[in-house]
């Protein structure tokens, strides 16, 4: 058992994608098939002997809290420690729900200081990787850091409102500046949001944050104590996928297609998610399939190409779907043809519609939509 | 407190299928994987929870290993209940005597402690090696309607196959006047499918009178139903309509995974109404490649098909190489099927391999039957496994 808690945030980037998390939170957005992104988060926590993991919450949390339920499938319905949601906790002076990270970390101060634990990983549920924050943890010990921030090598042009930060890093990964939204060009080291730090520091930082009324954890608590704290950065030199607009939704989805990028992120099948007890996906006579990830429950009888199909996803006869994701339940009836478009679940789409987006933006049919 | 459950189910999973060859070397038949993702003791265990039976006793004596971590607490199953729930009773050492089941009936009256810790009104005893979907509250129904001591699930069968069955024939409203066992010249066409409901006490007075007797079988079909009827005990068939089929054999078990396939599937395991619960296996979905070819065939979670696949069932983790043609044929969870080797009318068990370029199984029509590579075999490359082979277990 590892000596840290893990804490996730599920809201963090949700105005992100807006389209994906109109009814769900980011981290219940699904992705690849099977899976709901927090998936990969949670799991990572569990492959790196992190088992008691605290996910705060603050709206449209039902789809998230229906997925994990007790946290069982993640092994982490456990009697010490294990799954705990952390829905807002409103107190008579602070009534407003929270919209920061820091103003979270004080809702749920409590959870911080209860536990036992020496470290404290903190995550949002944005990225799909494959990443294992007890390597974090013992860099972070071998450098004596007082905080390690995971960063990764990304393009400047993935940066968002909410995914901005750029480290400028020294000697052995000392974090020298963190910028918030600089101009730059090229391949940076992008912040990936992951935190490492001792769960005292994390409990000091917070409370002395509450007393002088700051906001924003990485700006105004991580930054201004640069030169106070031993802030040191961790490169995760694996494949990361960072979802941070539909577009990149659907462009790094289709990146799974590659197999090299699969095997690294369900290296050993060591990613885990609520199990639906879908029958085998069925291949019908004239089914042609190819070059796509296929979940279970699916019934297949048309043309599928470059694609990902969701569980129980139908496509009828004569059909044709090409570089599509189709989340759960959609069903796409006879002779119908559609090219780069995402259905949300249970989307119904009529005999011969055709519909096309292209592949730099997506066409996006909401959830129960019919066309 | 007092508490009780109205009716406990008792699954037979101890037989070792020996009739099923390299697929049971190492495991109960029970635990054989069937239609991609499933084992065979889903079935009867989705069906007791399906009709409302949350307490189960799995009798196992055969390689347990896999049964036993298969069930596991019965999560998948929501059987992991404070009371009832599945157990799984194997043998065990006892004051008096410490004995292997000797027949159905004794593996039964050596867990009556077990079923009367719950106090049931009615046993309920099954099999673990049928396929099917069935509503056993419908034939508690029954069994209550008629006033009955012991009622038997029977399904109709082609006349000219009713010598290879146990044989019930019946009265008015299904009373039972005589048993049958696999008869030349049959006068009903109903078999028993080995699905008995008693009332306890009954179940309790017969098992104990049997194994007081020292000449009998103790078995149900042989011992205590024929002992039932001779003493006047109200017995009813309860016919069944619907899938049903007895796995036994590597030729019956094919043909069951093959009535999965096709445009309407005499077995149909998508029934939402009636779900068919398992142990997921931990997985990402399937990747089909860019040259694969797959038609009419199930393929489960996990799978990475490069090749052809058809009219095939393919569990999950099943590796297909380029060029690979799988037809036809069974294989189980974890097998890989190199590039270039050609499988026909065959069953590949778990983690078997077939080399690259490697030929296993001739077609149904060379008459040479079905080829069987064991759990763990591995086939060498450019290898020839003839129709009707079977490759037994291959130790690492």
């Amino acid at each position: 058992m590892s000596n840290a808690i893990g804490i996730v945030f599920s809201n963090i980037h949700d105005s992100d994608l807006p389209e994906l998390t109109q009814q769900r939170t980011l981290a219940s957005i699904p992705f690849c098939g099977r899976y709901r992104l927090v998936d990969f988060t949670l799991s990572n926590m569990v492959n790196s002997d992190i088992t008691k993991v605290g996910v705060i919450t603050k709206s449209n949390y039902q789809s998230l809290m229906d997925h994990i339920g007790s946290g069982k499938d993640w092994d982490l319905a456990r009697r010490y420690g294990g799954l705990r949601i952390l829905p807002p906790f409103g107190v008579q002076e602070n009534s407003s729900l929270y919209n920061t990270r820091l103003e979270a970390l004080k809702n749920n101060v409590g959870f911080i200081e209860k536990s036992s634990e020496e470290y404290v990983v903190m995550t949002d549920c944005d990225l799909v990787c494959n990443m294992d924050y007890d390597e974090v943890i013992r860099f972070h010990i071998r450098r004596n850091a007082d905080v390690t921030l995971v960063y990764s090598m990304a393009d400047a042009a993935e940066m968002t409102p909410t995914n901005n930060t750029v480290l400028s890093l020294g000697d052995g990964g000392k974090v020298e500046e963190m910028a918030f939204a600089p101009r730059v060009h090229g391949k940076v080291p992008l912040f990936a949001n992951v935190f490492v730090m001792k769960r005292d520091l994390l409990y000091n930082l917070v409370k002395d944050a509450i007393s002088h009324n700051k906001h924003h954890f990485s700006s105004e608590v991580i930054a201004e104590n640069i030169d106070a704290l031993r802030i040191y950065g961790f490169e995760h030199r694996g494949y990361i996928a960072k979802i941070t607009s539909l577009v990149s939704y659907y462009e790094k989805s289709m990146e799974l297609l590659d197999r090299d990028r699969m095997n690294e992120i369900f290296f050993n099948n060591n990613v885990f998610t609520k199990v639906r007890d879908s029958a085998p996906t069925v291949y019908g006579d004239d089914a042609s399939v190819s070059n796509s990830l296929i979940a279970d429950g699916c019934v297949i009888e048309g043309k599928v190409k470059n694609s990902i199909l969701f569980r129980g996803v139908n496509v009828a006869k004569g059909a044709v779907v090409d570089g599509c994701i189709l989340m759960q339940d959609t069903v796409v009836c006879e002779k119908a043809s559609l090219k780069c478009i995402i259905t949300d679940k249970n989307v119904v789409i009529t005999e011969r519609r055709k519909l096309a987006g292209c592949d730099v933006n997506p066409f996006y049919l909401r959830k129960g939509s019919t066309v | 407190m007092y508490k009780k459950k109205e009716c406990v189910a008792m699954l037979l999973a101890g037989g070792q299928g020996s009739r099923l060859y390299a697929l049971t070397t190492k495991i109960a038949k029970p635990a054989v994987t069937f239609g991609g993702k499933y084992r065979i003791i889903d079935f009867p265990l989705s069906n007791c929870v399906n009709s409302g039976i949350d307490t189960v006793g799995v009798l196992t004596q055969y390689q347990p290993l896999v049964l036993n971590e298969y069930i596991g607490n019965g999560q998948p199953w929501d059987l992991d209940r404070s009371f009832g729930g599945v157990h799984i009773l194997s043998p065990y050492q006892a004051k008096n005597r410490s004995d292997w089941y000797k027949g159905t009936a004794n593996a039964i009256y050596q867990n009556l402690y077990f079923i009367k810790t719950y106090d049931p009104d009615y046993v309920l005893v099954l099999s673990g090696d049928h396929i099917y979907k069935m509503d056993y509250s419908a034939m508690l129904d029954f069994h209550k309607e008629n006033g009955a001591a012991c009622t038997i699930a029977a399904i109709k069968v082609p006349m000219e196959e009713t010598s290879r069955f146990g044989i019930i024939n019946t009265a008015e409203g299904g009373r039972i006047t005589e048993f049958e066992e696999k008869p030349k010249h049959a006068r009903s066409d109903l078999a028993s499918m080995g699905i008995y409901i008693f009332n306890a006490d009954k179940l309790y007075s017969y098992l104990e009178a049997d194994d007081a007797d020292p000449k009998s079988t103790n078995d149900f079909g042989k011992d205590i139903l024929p002992k039932m009827l001779a003493a006047g005990e109200r017995l009813f068939a309860y016919t069944f309509e619907g899938y049903w089929k007895d796995v036994g054999t590597i030729e019956s078990l094919y043909e069951a995974n093959m009535d999965l396939l096709g445009e309407n599937p005499t077995l149909d395991l998508s029934d939402s109404g009636w779900r068919i619960h398992s142990r997921n296996p931990i997985a990402p979905p399937q990747y089909v490649g860019k040259d694969a070819k797959i038609r009419n065939s199930i393929v489960s979670l996990g799978c990475e098909i490069e090749g052809t696949v058809e009219n095939s069932v393919l569990s999950s983790g099943v590796v297909v190489g380029k060029g690979a043609v799988v037809k036809d044929s069974i294989i189980m969870s974890g097998a890989e099927i190199a590039d270039g080797a050609v499988v026909t009318y065959s069953i590949v068990d778990e983690e078997a391999r077939v080399g690259a370029s490697a030929r296993v199984g001739e077609e149904r029509a060379s008459g040479n039957g079905i080829t069987v590579v064991g759990r763990g075999c591995k086939v060498d490359e450019n290898a020839v496994v003839g129709g009707g082979q079977i490759l037994d277990i291959c130790e690492k």
